[in-house]
């Protein structure tokens, strides 16, 4: 070989991090929205809060976090020279991310069908704060949302790279980086749960 | 940033913060079921600080870090931390 290919895995990993700063800053801002609303509707909040079915958002956690864990552990399958079990696992999390997404398709259903959206008759004839609370609660998860989608398609990119050997013992930075994405996603949920599903 | 070979976590260590995040969502789903006024938010925030914490050491791998990356990781947080808390000092006292 006459040239070494560019090889930078700290950096690349620095990156990685950088950009989750700035999703952790975007997320951040839809959570002071809603500390700022929470102050002002309180009783709407707390009303509009118990139209939320928790047996759906627990679901969805447990399926977070232990999707998590599969990414964390194919990290640790690869690097210990099983490349097999770290497919295994990676779809795993990619099934758990469309179970997750089903269930949401099925809550955000029975909500519209219940007239709880945006502009919709029902709420237009609630308190304010009513409004606010679903316009969020729309806003929010369903950017988290789109973020399980895109997070699903990485680990999908990893999960054929590592099939393909492209990933492997020695160069597994994009399999760490994919999984950081992935743990972002979790990260948000962990919040988005006990705020909207939880208190109040 | 030196190109050493990386600490790789046990099997062992994630599979205890999986449990560990499966008895904190446990708890908090119980403590939301009792009526503790103000300290249902305070409890339920910390009870996500703490999850979170455990995502981002361990899950996330900060914990095995380069000091550098764990700084800069710090900075990002006191500048939300900036960012939630002036808003505050602005919407708790703009009434007034």
């Amino acid at each position: 070989m006459s040239e070494a290919p560019h090889r930078d895995d700290a950096g690349a990993k620095l990156g990685m991090w950088l950009f989750l700063f700035t999703e952790l800053l975007l997320f951040g801002g839809l959570f002071v929205l809603y500390a700022v609303y929470v102050t002002r509707h309180p009783e709407s909040f707390a009303s509009a809060s118990n139209e939320l079915d928790l047996v759906f958002g627990t679901i969805n956690t447990l399926i977070l976090i232990t999707s998590s864990l599969a990414v964390a552990a194919s990290v640790t399958a690869l690097r210990k020279g099983s490349p097999g079990t770290a497919q295994v696992l990676l779809g795993a999390a990619i099934a758990a991310a469309m179970v997750f997404m089903i269930n949401k398709y099925f809550e955000w259903s029975e909500k519209i069908e219940h007239g709880l959206y945006a502009g919709s008759s029902l709420l237009k004839d609630r308190a304010d704060g009513w409004g606010v609370y679903f316009g969020l609660y729309y806003f929010t998860t369903g950017l988290h949302g789109l973020h399980v989608i895109i997070g699903a398609a990485i680990l999908a990119w990893v999960f054929i790279q590592v099939r393909s050997g492209r990933i492997n013992r020695e160069h597994y930075i994009s399999l760490e980086n994919a999984g950081l994405y992935w743990h972002l996603v979790d990260l948000i949920w962990i919040f988005v749960f006990p705020l909207y599903y939880l208190i109040l | 940033m030196s190109e050493e070979e990386a600490h790789v976590v046990s099997y062992r260590t994630y599979i205890l913060v999986w449990i560990g995040l499966l008895i904190l969502t446990t708890v908090t789903i119980l403590a939301a079921q009792v009526d503790l006024g103000a300290w249902n938010i305070w409890l339920a925030l910390g009870i996500a600080t703490v999850k979170s914490a455990l995502v981002v050491l361990f899950f996330m791998h900060m914990k095995y870090e380069h000091w550098l990356l764990r700084l800069f990781f710090l900075g990002a947080l006191a500048t939300l931390a900036i960012f939630i808390g002036l808003n505050f000092f602005d919407i708790l006292y703009r009434y007034e």
